[in-house]
């Protein structure tokens, strides 16, 4: 579950990033962030992974309270993350298997561990026969699958995904966003920040736009409306 | 999952990098060596310019003259009153006679003058060594303070001259070994920064997926471990030969045997040992310092 309580975030060279947001994401949603660039969309991203402190107000995820959480706490509150990017950020020079087996050790998991869990999250995205392939040897769509794969691996509570098909075409943008629903039928809370009017709309799912650092609409099977943004 | 020490991925992930980031990992240990050759040569030669200048040291003694008036024997039976004497390491009891008899060999090309001299010419006296030079003035007053004694020779600035080269030589090498230390630590750091620089991006996915800074810094700290011992081994044996190199020479052109080298050999545990450490310790401070930036995601 992510909270956020009026949070403000003022950065060191006087930009107001986030200007009293409150917004609740409860466990197994499907959540729409939208809103134009510049809005706060990823600082909001920002303070949910720990990589930056509000200025004021509360942040809890999954069970952190993210404004006294200690440095030895974050690895733990990161664990309950699974983190996409727009551009994959795959490691090139490493297999599909080994990218995610790497995930996998980062946070200590035995060869056994990998062995079973990575063939099944590999079967899940789609890619159960392209483990051994190098990132530079798939098509974008599937180097997304990748990452969504990457993760799924460590099983968090929730995905974060920062604009996720900003580097595919249409066909494949709607094939990862159908993943994306399906990892959520399955129990994990997705939250999608994306640019995509087409695809949130598609979807029918909870939207929250935020513009100029302020929630301006939260609504459960909304739109993304161009007017309103 | 399970949450172990995972000792054999950290050594397989720090060898592979090594192998990775080859030409990266070559200059860390090219500098690891030249770093630790000069660092050896200097403590080398203020160990050497130590050592000489302690045979210098053991060979200025100080002469106890005795009083004319106590006989030889009298004289003879002061001995273990002056061997009490704080610093006083070893005692050298020498008659008139053989002191004449010494004085006549070294001048024997003035050997018609000295013939007429009497044996009452110069005085019985002791040859004395000391523990510590830079005591040299107390010891002399000490020993002129007992009785039988009529006066003590000392080359009081001599003494005071070794103590002074000795203790300049000491502070120079120091402050040498300081600075070439710090540079050190300097270049490899900025060496495996840029190593860790082509790996940024895997360290900030790991950090994502919740790896702890024990776990990201650990196969770096193997790397700098490894790459430490290979420099100190390298770098061992060439200061070897280079060492010998510079004591052949020395032998060669030393015809008053002045500088008495140490042998490499005999200081060969303790240079490698020594290297070994300093390479270690360079190699993972480094390595630290220079992931430190990385891991503030």
């Amino acid at each position: 579950m992510i909270r956020f309580i009026d949070v403000q975030k003022e950065y060191d060279n006087g930009t107001k990033a986030l200007k009293g947001v409150s917004v609740r994401i409860d466990d197994g949603e499907f959540v729409f962030l939208v809103g134009p660039s510049g809005s706060g969309k990823s600082t909001l991203i920002k303070l949910i992974t720990a990589e930056i402190a509000p200025t004021e107000g509360r942040v809890m995820v999954n069970g952190f309270n993210l404004n006294n959480i200690t440095p030895r706490q974050v690895p733990q509150m990161r664990r309950t993350l699974g983190v996409i990017f727009q551009d994959f950020r795959l490691i090139e020079k490493k297999s599909v298997y080994d990218n995610l087996a790497f995930a996998m050790r980062a946070i200590g998991a035995s060869n056994r561990e990998l062995r079973r869990r990575i063939p099944y999250v590999l079967q899940l995205v789609g890619l159960d026969q392209k483990g051994d392939r190098f990132p530079g040897q798939l098509s974008g769509g599937e180097q997304q699958r990748v990452a969504i794969a990457r993760a799924l691996v460590n099983n968090p509570s929730m995905i974060i995904a920062d604009e996720p098909t900003g580097n595919l075409d249409p066909q494949r943008s709607l094939e990862i966003m159908m993943l994306l629903e399906r990892i959520n039928e399955l129990g994990t809370t997705v939250l999608v920040v994306t640019h995509e009017k087409n695809l949130v709309n598609r979807f029918n799912k909870r939207v929250v736009t935020i513009e100029n650092g302020r929630l301006i609409s939260d609504e459960t099977g909304g739109y993304y409306n161009v007017e309103k943004v | 999952m399970s949450r172990k020490f995972n000792t054999g991925y950290y050594v397989s992930e720090g060898v592979h990098s090594i192998f990775t980031h080859g030409f990266m990992s070559f200059a860390a240990v090219c500098m690891i060596v030249a770093c630790l050759i000069i660092m050896g040569s200097f403590t080398l030669l203020a160990a050497n310019l130590d050592n000489t200048l302690g045979d210098l040291e053991s060979e200025n003694e100080m002469l106890v003259y005795i009083d004319d008036a106590l006989t030889q024997d009298q004289a003879r039976m002061l001995q273990p009153t002056l061997a009490q004497v704080d610093n006083v390491s070893q005692l050298t009891f020498v008659t008139k006679e053989n002191a004449l008899a010494d004085y006549k060999a070294k001048h024997n090309d003035n050997i018609a003058v000295l013939e007429d001299l009497p044996n009452e010419a110069l005085r019985d006296r002791y040859r004395v060594h000391v523990y510590d030079i830079e005591r040299m003035a107390d010891t002399q007053a000490a020993l002129e303070q007992v009785p039988g004694v009529a006066w003590v020779r000392a080359a009081i600035e001599i003494a005071d001259g070794f103590v002074m080269v000795r203790n300049i030589a000491t502070g120079v090498a120091m402050v040498l070994i300081g600075i070439l230390l710090i540079i050190s630590l300097f270049i490899i750091a900025n060496t495996i920064k840029l190593a860790t620089f082509y790996r940024r991006e895997e360290i900030a996915i790991m950090k994502m997926c919740g790896a702890t800074d024990g776990f990201i810094e650990w196969p770096f700290v193997v790397e700098g471990i490894l790459l430490g011992l290979t420099g100190a081994l390298i770098a061992f044996f060439a200061q070897w030969g280079l060492y010998q190199m510079v004591a052949k020479f020395a032998i060669q052109g030393n015809g008053l045997s002045l500088v008495n080298m140490i042998s490499y050999s005999s200081m060969a545990t303790t240079i490698l040992a020594v290297f070994c450490g300093v390479g270690v310790f360079i190699g993972v401070v480094g390595s630290l310092f220079a992931i430190r930036k990385f891991l503030q995601v």
